[in-house]
């Protein structure tokens, strides 16, 4: 009985000098090790964040990875790829996302483009551009949803032939040529800071960063999301409409994907028929990166946010400082394994 | 057995929780059932056994809405229902543990138990489906202590629990919802000897409160220790209508392998064959194979 009372104080009295050596209750401890694990686990991604944003951030001629300007792909890239991170939830996977940007992003300035040459109205060009671009990413989204779940196709198979299909399509738009006549709305979005200090876009991804990650951990759809990528069946029996769930998730993937193109075209103030070429890979990446699993029902928001700016740092950083291209993507496939080895350690850690 | 005689019109008045009649089954040219009339009391746990390929899954799927029956009909509380989908038969009051027990491992406890059936908050933030997580976790933990079911913290991830204590959640989660009656897909098959007590336990405790169990199992020692009463299926039929507390487990055996049906069949076969609803039926001599669950320590005990 002695020994019942420190182990039944431990929980409650944080710090308690008799509990100490005699050994306070062993699960307690056990758990405490087990948080200290996780919670490591987690600093550990954004430790190795902090440190590439110092070491590239001095290597930099005049440090400039810190000016707004260098992380403005970082809101790009946000909006394309946290979304991912839902999907990869659900247990499945959009291959699609860089192609839609690129498609969207092309055939909406292709629209705006001969509506500022037949008329001037360029806000009313602005509008109807971002309704096509989001329109035609609700489009190539509900399509992938549908074959998905409807003809029960593998998504991986499904959004490879949307990658390969949707992502060629941008050549055939204007000739394969770039869009530069663009409503100056548009191009302002792109270069406008708020107060002088935040640019529009990166206002947009913050919202919608935050917005999906209230979304996803904190309503019945982000529950579900888990609920569907954890125990697919199970959650079919639990009554959730697991088909129209991830018709909706694909859909919303594709209409970011049409909003990060838009993104891109006003922060470039051109529509390239390349933008969004192989992000598909950095998209999984960032998700990975943040913790999620391939395998469903496994992932955070924070985690991909921490993702993203790891691979937009890879991206812009290693320009700055002068390495090639290929460098960047050398680092990113060993920083991608490291982080998968890394979280399959701690997941046995704790199931010990 | 003038006691048990004097049980039987109380339990034979009494409407069952779950009947069904000429429950027919077919898959392609494969006859699965072929006519199963089953009841389901209050309070009493029902096993139901068979050989694989004897149609157990096939009802249970049946009676949990999975499978739509080609033929026959199904009553809860004596009316007549019809189940599209499983969720149809929850909201009829069917609930079931399946075999995986259909948890998702990677979400928290309470989310487990209101799966599908979240609550959200007042206000405008309703409109988004922001989920009232405290209520929740607060009415999870309140239920499991009802079930008398203990898991350290509601909020424990459900795939890093024991496998005893998953089954508990399956258990509880299924009670919680207020069902009528508990289908239990082999609750045992991949638990340890310590963890299959356990379930016992949980069974028993359903059925204290009044909440029948539908138990099917291969676990036949488990079956005989748990069950009030116990139903053997033999291709697609219910062969027999055994209580535990009069036959041993041979006995048992010796019906699912059709040993039995095949000693009885020149004489008795088809009284066999209405045994559940006729009485004394003969098969095997044995005293009280009367109708229904109407034993002396069975559920004729609480139907008040």
């Amino acid at each position: 009985m002695a020994t019942k009372v420190p182990a039944a104080l431990s929980p409650t009295g944080a710090v308690s000098p008799n509990a100490g050596p005699e050994g306070g209750a062993p699960p307690s401890q056990r758990s405490a090790v087990l948080r200290a694990v996780d919670r490591v686990g987690d600093f550990w991604i954004v430790g190795v964040l902090i440190v590439m944003v110092l070491a590239f951030g001095l290597k930099s001629p005049d440090h400039d990875l810190f000016t707004r300007a260098s992380w403005l792909n970082t809101s790009d890239y946000a909006v394309e790829f946290l979304i991912l991170a839902v999907v990869i939830i659900t247990g499945g996977i959009d291959l699609s996302v860089g192609a839609t940007l690129g498609f969207t992003g092309m055939v909406s300035a292709a629209v705006m483009q001969s509506m500022l040459n037949s008329h001037d109205n360029s806000l009313l060009t602005t509008v109807v551009g971002f309704a096509v671009a989001l329109l035609l990413g609700a489009a190539v989204g509900f399509v992938n949803g549908y074959l998905i779940t409807r003809l029960k196709l593998p998504p991986f198979i499904v959004t490879l032939g949307s990658l390969t299909a949707v992502g060629a399509a941008p050549a055939l738009i204007n000739g394969g040529n770039e869009v530069a006549t663009l409503p100056s709305q548009l191009t302002t979005i792109g270069s406008t800071e708020i107060g002088g200090w935040v640019y529009v876009t990166v206002v947009i991804a913050a919202v919608v960063c935050i917005g999906m990650g209230f979304v996803l951990h904190r309503t019945r759809f982000g529950l579900r999301t888990y609920a569907i990528g954890s125990n697919n069946l199970g959650a079919r029996r639990a009554g959730i409409n697991v088909d129209a769930h991830l018709v909706s998730v694909y859909t919303i993937s594709g209409v970011l994907g049409g909003l990060a193109g838009m993104m891109v075209t006003a922060n470039f103030s051109v529509a390239s028929p390349l933008a969004g070429t192989n992000d598909e890979l950095n998209a999984i990446a960032a998700v990975v990166i943040g913790g999620a699993s391939l395998f469903g029902g496994r992932g955070h928001m924070l985690g991909t946010v921490v993702g993203t700016f790891i691979i937009a740092l890879l991206v812009t950083g290693l320009v700055l400082v002068g390495v090639s291209g290929s460098w960047q993507q050398v680092a990113t496939g060993i920083i991608i394994v490291a982080a998968v080895a890394v979280d399959q350690v701690r997941l046995r850690l704790a199931e010990r | 057995m003038s006691e048990l005689e004097g049980s039987q019109p109380v339990a034979g008045e009494r409407v069952p929780v779950i009947a069904t009649r000429g429950i027919t089954k077919h898959f392609g040219s494969v006859q699965a059932l072929r006519g199963v009339d089953l009841e389901v009391y209050g309070g009493e746990v029902l096993g139901l056994v068979g050989d694989n390929g004897a149609g157990k899954s096939t009802l249970v799927n049946i009676l949990s809405g999975a499978f739509q029956p080609n033929s026959g009909s199904m009553f809860v509380d004596g009316k007549q229902v019809t189940f599209g989908s499983s969720l149809e038969a929850r909201r009829a009051g069917i609930e079931t543990v399946y075999q995986d027990l259909s948890l998702a491992p990677d979400l928290s406890v309470w989310a487990n138990i209101f799966l599908g059936r979240e609550q959200t908050v007042n206000g405008p933030l309703r409109l988004v489906g922001w989920l009232d997580r405290k209520a929740m976790a607060r009415e999870a933990e309140a239920d499991l202590e009802r079930t008398r079911i203990r898991i350290g913290s509601v909020k424990a991830l459900a795939g890093r629990l024991s496998g005893g204590q998953r089954q508990a959640i399956a258990v509880g989660r299924a009670v919680a919802w207020g069902s009528k009656v508990l289908l239990m897909d082999e609750p045992t098959a991949a638990l340890g000897v310590e963890q299959q007590a356990k379930v016992g336990e949980l069974v028993r405790s359903v059925s204290d409160q009044g909440v029948p169990v539908l138990l099917i199992s291969h676990n036949l020692p488990q079956i005989h220790a748990l069950c009030d009463r116990v139903l053997v299926l033999f291709q697609g039929r219910v062969v027999a209508d055994l209580r535990p507390a009069d036959v041993s487990v041979e006995e048992i055996v010796s019906w699912i392998t059709g040993a039995s049906l095949a000693a009885t069949t020149a004489s008795v076969g088809a009284l066999v064959r209405g045994a559940d609803h006729d009485g004394d039926a003969g098969y095997d001599g044995g005293p009280g194979h009367d109708r229904g669950p109407g034993s002396g320590g069975g559920p004729g005990n609480d139907g008040d």
